[in-house]
């Protein structure tokens, strides 16, 4: 009855990416890229949890209000940890002595 | 149209709904609210692990060696694995196979067990090797203390997370369950996709976990 039912290759496809990602965030930790190392870290999980998110829990096809909610719990997440970061990462400076 | 055909709807479908699509809508949303209150729990360990790591990074390289990389590693792998099961669970529910709906759900308990099973080996290792913040605790004096506050977030968030397969497990042994009973159809699936949902972002939270706590000194010498 559902509208969206996937082939399987979909799958096995994103299982394929997500465990290749792995193994590139596994290897390129051996390696001193400096800050870029957390970057790199980073910008692989949020690559892996947005195929996850996308595809494994079928958000690509669901209505615009299960979007909105995704988004939303994510955005809330930046507010909490930018703010807190803001303050935290900002205080070695020095400038008041 | 009779009378009791107009009131026919199917037996999977509650009253209060228009029909099983709506019902489904509102279960998948029910279960995303749910879901950003776990992110937000999550992501504030997540903010007291980036302040601390801020605060002592050399701690916390530190101590991030001392981890079991390839048991991390192995369970990104397994727990990467069971979200695949668990997705060909859904599908397979979606299609109305009871029976590779059943195997798929054994299969993702399966490896969820595994997961558990490296995990409590890795508690294990570091009781054994004095890494239990407290009184016990052992560890290179110039860290000492920072090295502490690392394995106290180590211990809390895989944890957490931990406890969250657990209950992981649970559910998949309702719908085990009820698959095997046949109150699983082609037309009554929601059950297995929230179920999904949540298995999925327990393998998210992972996905973060692994990286932050057992690469970051891995490229010290």
């Amino acid at each position: 009855m559902s509208a969206h039912i996937l082939p399987r290759r979909v799958y096995y496809t994103v299982f394929a990416v997500l465990m290749v990602s792995t193994y590139i965030t596994w290897q390129i930790s051996y390696f001193d890229l400096g800050p870029l190392n957390t970057i790199a870290a980073l910008a692989i999980a949020v690559f892996k949890a947005v195929l996850v998110v996308l595809f494994f829990m079928h958000v690509r096809y669901s209505t615009p209000l299960t979007w909105a909610v995704v988004i939303g719990g994510v955005f809330w997440l930046g507010i909490m940890l930018s703010l807190t970061l803001g303050d935290y990462l900002t205080r070695g400076w020095g400038t008041f002595g | 149209m009779s009378p009791e055909a107009a009131h026919h709807h199917p037996a999977a479908l509650a009253h209060q709904f228009d029909g099983l699509e709506q019902q489904k809508e509102v279960a998948t949303l029910g279960m995303w609210v749910f879901l950003v209150t776990e992110i937000l729990f999550f992501g504030g360990l997540f903010a007291t692990y980036s302040i601390y790591r801020t605060l002592y990074p050399d701690a916390f390289t530190a101590a991030s060696r001392e981890l079991v990389v390839w048991a991390g590693t192995t369970n990104t792998a397994v727990l990467i694995t069971s979200s695949l099961t668990m997705a060909l669970a859904v599908h397979a529910a979606q299609l109305g196979q009871r029976r590779l709906l059943i195997v798929f759900l054994i299969l993702t308990m399966a490896l969820g067990c595994a997961f558990l099973g490296i995990k409590a080996f890795e508690y294990y290792t570091e009781f054994a090797a004095h890494h239990i913040p407290g009184a016990g605790f052992q560890f290179e004096p110039e860290h000492f203390q920072h090295a502490q506050i690392f394995f106290s977030l180590y211990f809390v968030m895989t944890g957490l997370h931990a406890l969250h397969m657990v209950i992981g497990l649970g559910i998949m042994a309702v719908m085990l369950w009820w698959s095997a009973r046949g109150i699983i159809t082609e037309e009554y699936y929601n059950p297995i996709e929230v179920s999904g949902l949540y298995w999925h972002f327990v393998d998210i939270v992972w996905i973060f976990l692994f990286p932050l706590l057992y690469l970051i000194g891995r490229h010290v010498h």
